[in-house]
């Protein structure tokens, strides 16, 4: 039996499959489909200190192979999380990670120390990415001093892994990696949506209510893949892989790319048990390729191209 | 409850221009969907198209659902080239379906197009209960489908068949001339249809549920992509596929609608 367990800071998860926060809900909403505790972790929808309505529609436009979203972080509040939903996701044997957006400085703090006094999670993720509002949002995560201020304020408030989620609409994500990780961050993930827009040309009107919104899905894969590839190779914390992930084969490939888990986000919408598939998956590679350790495939790429394969037919 | 099931098709049928009726194998949506749920169909095994598809159920007879569309995209095109024997993959029942056990003593079904869609099951769960009176509107005769349905009247724009007009002045003018007791509205279309729909339905003081239509990723909570905005709720918006897709149309406010 290979060892699927992998570390991000203290955590230890029992294989390196995450939910990608907005994409699992609270995780209760899916109970009746999934069994959440064979996932290696569940991460939350994005929780701000108040119950957010969110966008107006419209808010989700598929494109081709991937989606925009406009959801503006439409959640319960952490209180309400706290209270409705954080008794359910306790029971679970798995790692709970929340997700954090505020549009100030305090505003995080003040979310991460409520979530602090509470039993049941084991790490935060903050979320200074999202593309879908006003205030706070991008505008936090596409500025390194920003990021490395956020880090080194909600650092001392928490002995529980950090995580700060990075966006992919930089120029330079290693920098930003960097900031990170500079300031005290446990690991990085990596990627949020890309900004993008449809139109509709019948109307002539944006097809989302916000104009532009975030793409997801496998569309931004490859555009992802790189990210974690570059953000791998400047930073010796852990990086979390996200973007497009659909199979198996497409978590290999960011293991192999320079992450250490990955998370499951748009996958999630088609099929709700994609996390737990791919985690199987993951494990019938190892299993078939004798390996022994999930970790032995991380960074395990060979960036030296071979041109073998190519010559073998010409 | 709701279910994930691979579910064979047993059935394809062209029952009018680029309408199709399909019916698949599934014993335990059969025997828990209720009128105005929908199944969240994944139409092939790609991701091309990404999301999956909601349809309402249509249907039901024994072990077999039933779905009616309209082919217009990827999605319906996948799902009219299924061979019998071939599987789809359905997420289901979903949502809230409309509400029966309330006091009321005659139903009237207004279905625009194909918003007959959740029609024949309701038919089903109310015949014999209560009193029926159907309404069905299409653009032209060929679009009207009115299989499994009770007390049936129609209208078109074209006049091809029956009232020539809306169904909404189809159902206005039936008020006006019947008197009917203690009715209620059920109903399924477009939303200019809907909203006119409500107003009469103010305007005469009937109680009118809907089902409504919104993109969706998911059909079951977990995007947030399906808003639907209410008048004076607790929350300003609440999700199509899991508080809906049946709601009071009193408490709906329609896209660029003002009520
Ligand atoms: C709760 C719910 C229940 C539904 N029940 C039914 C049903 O019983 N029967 C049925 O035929 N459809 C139903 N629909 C709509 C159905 O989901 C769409 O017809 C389907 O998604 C079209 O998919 P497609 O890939 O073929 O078209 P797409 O590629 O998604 O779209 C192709 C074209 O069709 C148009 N289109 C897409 N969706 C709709 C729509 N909902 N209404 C009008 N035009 C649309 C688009 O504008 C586009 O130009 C329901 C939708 C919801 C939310
Ligand atoms: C509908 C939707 C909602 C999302 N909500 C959040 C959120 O609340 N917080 C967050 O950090 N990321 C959010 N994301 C981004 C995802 O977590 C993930 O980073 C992104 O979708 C890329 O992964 P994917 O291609 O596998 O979906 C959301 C994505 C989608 C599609
Ligand atoms: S479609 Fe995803 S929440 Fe309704």
């Amino acid at each position: 039996m290979p060892n699927t367990e992998v570390t991000i800071g203290s955590l230890k998860l029992k294989n390196p499959v995450l939910t990608a926060s907005g994409t699992f809900g609270y995780g209760d909403e899916v109970k009746e489909l999934v069994d959440g505790s064979k996932l290696g972790g569940i991460i939350t929808k994005s929780l701000s200190l108040k119950p957010r309505d969110g966008n107006a529609p419209n808010r989700i436009v598929e494109t081709s192979g991937g989606m925009l979203n406009s959801i503006g972080l439409a959640n319960i509040g952490v209180r309400a999380f706290i209270e409705q939903k954080l008794p359910y996701l306790r029971e679970l044997d798995t790692v709970i990670i929340a997700n954090i957006a505020a549009s100030t400085l305090d505003e995080y703090c003040e979310v991460l120390s409520l979530l602090e006094h509470e039993n049941g999670i084991d790490g935060y993720e903050i979320n200074v990415s999202c593309p879908n509002v006003k205030e706070g949002g991008l505008n936090f995560g596409t500025n390194c001093d920003m990021i490395a201020e956020i880090t080194r304020r909600l650092r001392p408030l928490t002995t529980k892994p950090l995580i700060i989620k990075l966006t992919p609409n930089v120029t330079h994500i290693a920098d930003f990696a960097r900031s990170a990780e500079l300031a005290g961050a446990d690991a990085i993930s990596c990627v949020n949506t890309f900004v993008g827009m449809a139109i509709d040309i019948r109307t002539k009107k944006p097809k989302l209510s916000t104009v532009t919104g975030g793409l997801s899905g496998p569309a931004i894969k490859p555009l992802a893949l790189a990210k974690v590839y570059e953000a791998s190779q400047a930073v010796n914390i852990p990086v979390i892989g996200i973007g497009g992930i659909m199979t198996w084969e497409d978590a290999i490939e960011f293991l192999l790319a320079g992450a250490t888990a990955i998370q499951v986000g748009t996958a999630n919408f088609i099929d709700p048990t994609a996390g737990v598939k791919i985690a199987d998956g993951i494990k019938s590679y190892c299993e078939k390729s004798n390996i022994a350790s999930v970790t032995e495939l991380i960074g395990a790429l060979d960036a030296k191209r071979d041109n073998s394969i190519l010559s073998s037919w010409l | 409850m709701m279910l994930h099931t691979i579910c064979p098709v047993t059935s394809v049928e062209h029952v009018g221009p680029n309408i199709i009726v399909i019916g698949f194998r599934s014993p335990e949506i059969a025997a828990s969907a209720n009128a105005g749920q929908f199944l969240n169909i994944k139409v092939n095994e790609t991701f091309q198209p990404l999301f999956r598809r909601p349809f309402s159920v249509y249907h039901v007879e024994e072990e077999t659902v039933k779905i009616i569309f309209q082919v217009f995209g990827l999605g319906t095109q996948s799902l009219v080239a299924k061979q019998l024997g071939e599987s789809v993959d359905v997420l289901g029942p979903l949502g809230h379906g409309f509400r029966v056990d309330d006091n009321f003593e005659t139903a009237l079904l207004v279905g625009g197009g194909l918003g007959v869609a959740p029609l024949p099951l309701l038919t089903r769960q109310l015949s014999g209960k209560k009193n029926i009176a159907t309404f069905l509107g299409a653009r032209t005769k060929e679009q009207i489908v009115p299989s499994f349905l009770e007390n049936i009247q129609t209208a078109t724009d074209d006049a091809s068949l029956g009232f020539k007009g809306t169904v909404v002045s189809l159902l206005d003018n039936y008020l006006k001339v019947h008197q009917v007791r203690k009715p209620k509205i059920f109903a399924c279309g477009p939303n200019v249809m809907l909203n006119a729909l409500g107003e009469l339905a103010q305007r005469r003081n009937i109680p009118c549920e809907v089902s409504l239509e919104t993109t969706m990723a998911c059909g079951i909570g977990i995007c947030q992509g399906c808003p639907v905005e209410r008048v004076q709720q607790e929350k300003k918006y609440s999700l199509c596929c899991k508080e809906g897709p049946v709601f009071d149309v009193q408490t709906i406010i329609f896209p660029n609608a003002q009520h």
